[in-house]
């Protein structure tokens, strides 16, 4: 593991470990529960992420899955519970170890979330700019070739208004991707878009998966993009607000002992 | 022939309408079982039957036993009909009478059983009946207290930023600090002018009136001069920058919440009090007195305007007496105003953006709130100031 600090250049070596041999969870949540204020969305979730997998979090609408993401990204502090990445608590750390957790997390938030007064360019470069010591040539070269790889580097000069909502998502990509980072989080990446687009962002999240090695957590509904992609999932129900079981989508549809979970990922029994 | 003109236009109306009128009926038999006949055409634009009758009636102690519907005589439906029978088959179940629903259309049958499936699960903790006064006025202090709380914990947040901006570690674009000067400063320039210049003809024209009658008209000079340099200059730029610049902080910012902006800074690490606030904050200060020295200027020239063209005094005299009466600790308690007039309207602005909610309505309430906020504290820091000018001996 490279020590991150403010330094670490953009182009350092991805973790280099073979998957197969990892044995300690990248992420682990410990009796986590989640909500606002007094409510409690989500109770008792303990499950282990590990490093390089592509982990699906599932589970109907309204269930808590964004909220569970918000928890995870250090948005929201959990009701009760620890959430570990590499096996250090998060919440219980000091802020500023906290801010240094999250740098090395990249986030693509369902909307794109795009920095509304910058170009897309200036949106990938923000964090480069912010955390490395690049020349800014070379923050100019790091953010074409992270726009190109979602095939946007045409329109780097665009602001975030003038592109459509899948090409926002896809700069939401390559932003997340700005600082080479050890977990990416994407929030419904196919939602809203066409079966096609779909399919690419999905490609494209295996395809950062090889190449970084980086483990990415996904919120998705979307049965498609769910067995394409899943390596392992968590599936979130909202009427007992805690998790019904975890394990690969398609052997939950198969074996899993819990109809709803089965009903979920076959369309109810289609 | 009021009533002649009433039953005329019933005709016609009756007959353009295609179908006939909506009906109800009950029948009782004696083991308790209601018949509900239901015919006719039930639209939403319609005249409806008197539905409060049937209920009395269908509900009258005894209660039925159950429920059967008749509705072969139903020739036209909408969700009129359907929803006054979804909160019929609701009460009947809950007070325990069977509905039997075979008697009608199967199309009201499948939205019925639609309606009545379980509802979704809300979240608790949320309650929105209406309060007793009491209690309404107890929340109020709480959200009092607690809103104080956070303007206090923002400041905090706010000097935390400027210690580090002065130790050279906070982040934000400098690119954007000129952006926003040039938004802040030279932009509000038109509208200073104007309402300064206005304001000073104003004082100058009230003024010379009232010092015409004593034959002191050349004083008309330092009550202008005095007024705009001490207070006004100051009150004028704070209030346009508020309604201006504080405003459009916190827009800026409340879309960027809504738009999950602020959350992609902070999950970056960036804070987003030194990357957005701080810029903001040190535009308004730095501008703010340069303003107001603007606006110092443009009043006195309208005051000039009257004390020259109604008071009939010279030129030179009159600014002769103008430069007479100023002395430069006027001056600096203008600016000194006009600089914390500044900070506060930067720091209402970008405090209700931050805290605004994630809907278009939370945006407009946060700037609403911004421009309300800066002109009480605006009020407030002037009386302050005041008195606190008169303690060190600079008035
Ligand atoms: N800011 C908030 N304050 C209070 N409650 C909230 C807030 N945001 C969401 N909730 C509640 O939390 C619950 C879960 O919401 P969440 O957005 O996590 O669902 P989700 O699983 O992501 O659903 P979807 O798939 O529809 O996006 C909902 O019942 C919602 O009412
Ligand atoms: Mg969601």
């Amino acid at each position: 593991m490279s020590p991150d600090g403010p330094t670490k250049p953009p182009s350092a070596a991805p973790l280099s470990e073979p998957i197969s041999e990892q044995a300690d969870p990248h992420i682990l949540l410990d009796a986590v529960s989640v909500g606002y204020g007094e409510t409690v969305i989500q109770r008792d979730l303990s499950f282990g992420v590990r490093r390089g997998d592509v982990f699906v979090i599932m589970g109907g609408s309204g269930s808590g899955k964004s909220t569970l993401m918000r928890s995870l990204i250090g948005l929201l502090a959990p009701q009760a519970g620890r959430i570990l990445f590499d096996g250090e608590s998060f919440w219980d750390a000091l802020q500023h170890e906290r801010t240094r957790r999250m740098r090395r997390n990249g986030v693509m938030y369902q909307s794109g979330a795009l920095w509304s007064s910058m170009t897309l360019e200036e949106n990938v470069a923000l964090p480069l700019e912010q955390y490395t010591n690049l020349r800014r040539s070379q923050i100019h070269e790091v953010a074409v070739y992270k726009l190109a790889l979602v095939g946007l580097s045409a329109y780097c000069d665009y602001y975030p208004s003038e592109i459509s909502g899948g090409m926002r998502k896809r700069v939401g990509v390559a932003r997340a991707m700005a600082l080479d980072p050890d977990i990416l989080f994407f929030d419904e990446p196919s939602a809203g878009l066409d079966p096609l687009s779909a399919r690419l962002l999905d490609d494209l999240i295996l395809e950062l998966r090889e190449s970084l090695g980086a483990t990415m957590v996904v919120v998705t509904h979307d049965l498609a993009s769910i067995f394409a992609i899943a390596d392992d999932s968590v599936f979130l129900d909202a009427a007992t607000q805690t998790m019904l079981t975890t394990g690969n989508p398609r052997d939950l549809r198969e074996h899993c002992e819990i109809k709803l979970v089965r009903d979920f990922l076959s369309r109810g029994g289609e | 022939m009021r009533i002649l003109v009433g039953a005329m236009t019933d005709l016609v109306s009756n007959a353009v309408k295609p179908y006939p009128a909506a009906r109800i009926a009950l029948a009782r038999d004696p083991a308790g079982r209601v018949t509900v006949a239901i015919g006719g055409a039930w639209q939403l634009d319609a005249d409806p039957p008197d539905l409060d009758r049937i209920d009395a009636e269908l509900f009258t102690e005894p209660g039925p036993t159950s429920i059967v519907f008749d509705a072969s005589d139903l020739v036209a439906w909408d969700s009129g009909l359907v929803s006054y029978l979804a909160s019929v088959a609701w009460r009947c179940r809950e007070r325990g009478i069977a509905v039997q629903e075979e008697g009608l259309p199967e199309g009201i049958q499948a939205l019925l059983r639609l309606a009545s499936t379980v509802p979704e699960r809300r979240a608790e903790g949320r309650d929105e009946h209406a309060d007793p006064f009491l209690r309404r006025f107890g929340q109020d202090f709480i959200d009092l207290m607690r809103s104080t709380g956070e303007i206090l914990a923002f400041i905090g947040e706010v000097t935390l930023a400027l210690r580090s901006m002065i130790a050279g570690r906070a982040r934000f674009r400098r690119s954007e600090l000129w952006l926003l000067v040039e938004e802040v400063g030279a932009d509000a320039l038109p509208i200073i002018s104007l309402i300064s210049f206005l304001v000073g003809l104003i004082l100058g024209y009230i003024g010379d009136q009232q010092l015409a009658q004593f034959g002191a008209r050349i004083f008309v000079a330092d009550l202008v001069g005095l007024s705009i340099v001490i207070q006004m200059g100051a009150l004028i730029t704070a209030i346009v920058l508020a309604g201006r610049t504080g405003a459009a902080f916190a827009a800026q910012l409340g879309t960027m919440q809504v738009n999950e902006e602020i959350d992609a800074l902070r999950t970056l690490g960036i804070s987003p009090v030194e990357f957005l606030v701080l810029p903001r904050l040190i535009a308004l200060v730095a501008m703010t007195p340069l303003l107001a020295i603007y606006a110092n200027l443009m009043g006195i020239l309208g005051g000039s305007f009257a004390g020259i063209v109604v008071g009939g005094l010279s030129p030179t005299e009159y600014f002769t007496q103008t430069v007479a009466a100023i002395r430069w600790h006027h001056i600096t308690q203008g600016l000194i105003s006009a600089t914390v007039f500044g900070a506060i309207v930067a720091v209402s602005g970008c405090l209700r953006g931050m805290q605004s909610g994630r809907s278009a309505a939370a945006v407009g309430e946060a700037t609403t709130s911004a421009v309300v906020t800066s002109i009480v504290f605006i009020v407030i820091a002037s009386a302050g100031l005041t008195i606190v000018f008169d303690a060190i001996g600079l008035s």
